[in-house]
């Protein structure tokens, strides 16, 4: 039932967060399947086992991201959308945006 | 009779236009004798900004293309000229900003920076020149201003924003625009603006991209609302660290200037719930749906913990500048100065010098016998760059006749990221490369440009 779900994720601004991803900005990502449906706290979960492997701090900070990176889905902030609890569908797309502070 | 009538005429129209020549000059005159800027060190009462009644012949003309536009119209001219504008930073975004502001004829404009021009803004802050090096940014920005349009009235403040002072001064402006350059002034600002109900045009920049928001206006999120808790400090780039190409902030400055005449003319902006994100490498904008105002908000939700100004370098755990922190990472013992590296050169005592730079700043400028290794490559221990080291560390060792642990002196810009790396080289000494003995060279290169080597650049 829930099969393979095809993520794009991105990393715009680079705040740093990217340089954790191996300074690779967009990453296309297919979940594997699993019983229940995904969820975004599954996704960071899934995030920092498989892409992120050192500094897991500077992205996460317990089960949501670290203060400062702000989390779009589909072209809205997640808060709209449910946060850590919105269930992915295929195609979404989801951004990680550090916030700025130059002038 | 009609002809001394008729000569009568053509004198009085002579005299006519010698008086009105001379009330032009007299006009010309009192206006250059207009007073001159005066330094604010200290937040003063302002009195209130009257309104015209109308616009002048001089004001239509000079505003005539503005004028034209049904979004603006007389109406809108004249609510610019009485409505005061508080620029807090006078930098890459405060310069465009204040720039078109006082061109479209903006009442008052407040013009807040604790610091000096220094050649390496130039590049960004344009509304100061080489003649203004060392002088007050407030004070350059305010003369460049007036030379634009000395119908604005222009106030520089040459002081730091802080909590003692901000309310005072944000209650005597009708919106505030955040130009700042650091986490702990965005806080402050964003607090104060709540705390007065002003509205806040917020934009930032950094590299190749620039991110505006409006705080605070009619019934949409504060900035708290969606930045709760401030980022890590070690997660915080700065221009003078990360880089920034001039024109980004020129554009997001510029972007501000439009949502600032937007509100200040009655047209509204429509940025009090959206993220507009610049990516000057792809020439694109986004903009991003944003959530609306918390209930929970610490400061404009229903039950605020904050309801005075707080000590925002303590809430976000750095310092409301853009200048570099000193990190203290290692022991005395751990670190040499520049001279004493000076006096090892001079002996020419075997060594291997380690510049931990990234690759782009190194060809700004290096020392010749440097060996590149930036401190991400050695984090991720990168296993070219571990082995060139090792190879290399095998040569010191040739030279020093088998010195057991022959030295390794790390050096980058200030001696922040070197201190790092001594750190991650102890780790590395005796398992995977030989054993050596890593100090840092206090305060990096430009340290060595200024006690050592004036002729080396600094960047
Ligand atoms: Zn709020």
């Amino acid at each position: 039932m829930y099969a393979k779900i095809c993520l794009i994720f991105l990393f715009l601004s680079r705040g740093g967060a990217e340089l954790l991803f191996k300074g690779v900005k967009e990453h296309h990502v297919t979940l594997p399947t699993q019983s229940e449906p995904w969820d975004v706290k599954q996704l960071l979960v899934w995030i920092q086992r498989n892409l992120l492997k050192e500094r897991p701090e500077l992205f996460v900070q317990g089960d949501s991201v670290r203060p400062g990176i702000l989390v779009l889905i589909n072209d809205a902030d997640w808060e709209l959308m449910g946060e850590l609890d919105y269930q992915l569908q295929d195609q979404d797309n989801i951004v990680f945006i550090s916030t700025l502070h130059g002038g | 009779m009609a002809e001394e009538e008729c000569s009568l005429k053509v004198l009085l129209e002579e005299k006519d236009r010698e008086i009105a020549a001379l009330k032009c000059k007299l006009a010309q005159l009192e206006k250059s004798h207009a007073p001159a800027l005066e330094l604010h060190g200290k937040v003063t009462p302002l009195t209130p900004l009257r309104a015209k009644p109308a616009l002048s012949n001089e004001d239509i003309m000079r505003y005539s293309r503005q004028l034209l536009l049904p979004e603006l119209g007389v109406k809108g001219q004249l609510n610019l000229s009485k409505t005061s504008v508080l620029v807090v930073g006078c930098g890459g975004l405060g310069c465009p900003l204040a720039q078109y502001l006082a061109a479209a004829g903006i009442g008052r404009l407040g013009l807040l920076d604790y610091d000096e021009v220094e050649l390496s803004n130039l590049h960004r802050q344009v509304l100061h020149g080489e003649e203004n090096q060392g002088h007050a940014k407030a004070l350059s920005a305010a003369s460049a201003v007036r030379r634009l349009n000395s119908t604005v009235e222009c106030i520089p403040y040459h002081l730091q924003l802080s909590p003692e002072n901000a309310l005072q001064l944000i209650q005597q402006y009708d919106i505030v625009a955040d130009c700042s350059d650091n986490v702990p002034t965005r806080y402050l600002v964003n607090d104060a603006c709540v705390l007065s109900g002003k509205p806040l045009v917020s934009a930032s920049a950094l590299r190749m991209e620039g991110q505006l928001t409006v705080y605070n206006y009619r019934g949409g999120p504060c900035y708290r609302c969606l930045y709760p808790l401030p980022p890590p400090p070690e997660t915080v780039t700065n221009c003078s660290d990360g880089g920034v190409l001039g024109v980004v902030p020129g554009i997001m400055g510029c972007l501000q200037a439009l949502e600032v005449l937007k509100i200040a003319s009655g047209q509204g902006s429509s940025c009090g719930q959206q993220l507009v994100m610049f990516d000057g490498l792809g020439a694109k904008f986004r903009s991003i749906r944003l959530r609306p105002k918390q209930a929970d908000c610490a400061v404009c939700g229903e039950n605020p913990s904050v309801t005075r100004l707080v000590d925002y370098e303590t809430f976000c755990g750095s310092a409301a500048t853009d200048k570099c922190r000193k990190l203290n990472l290692l022991s005395r013992d751990q670190r040499i100065t520049v001279k004493d590296y000076k006096s090892i050169l001079d002996n020419s005592d075997p060594h291997l010098l380690l510049d931990v730079r990234p690759l782009v700043e190194v060809d700004i400028c290096h020392l010749p016998f440097s060996l590149n290794i930036p401190l991400s490559n050695l984090e991720e221990r990168k296993s070219e760059q571990i082995q060139l080291l090792q190879e290399k560390i095998s040569q010191l060792k040739q030279q020093t006749a088998g010195d057991c642990r022959p030295p390794v002196f790390v050096i980058c810009k200030l001696g922040n990221d070197s201190q790092k790396a001594v750190q991650v080289l102890e780790k590395m000494s005796g398992s995977e490369v030989d054993s050596i003995t890593v100090k840092d060279i206090s305060g990096g290169l430009m340290a060595w440009a200024q006690t050592v080597d004036p002729t080396f650049p600094q960047y």
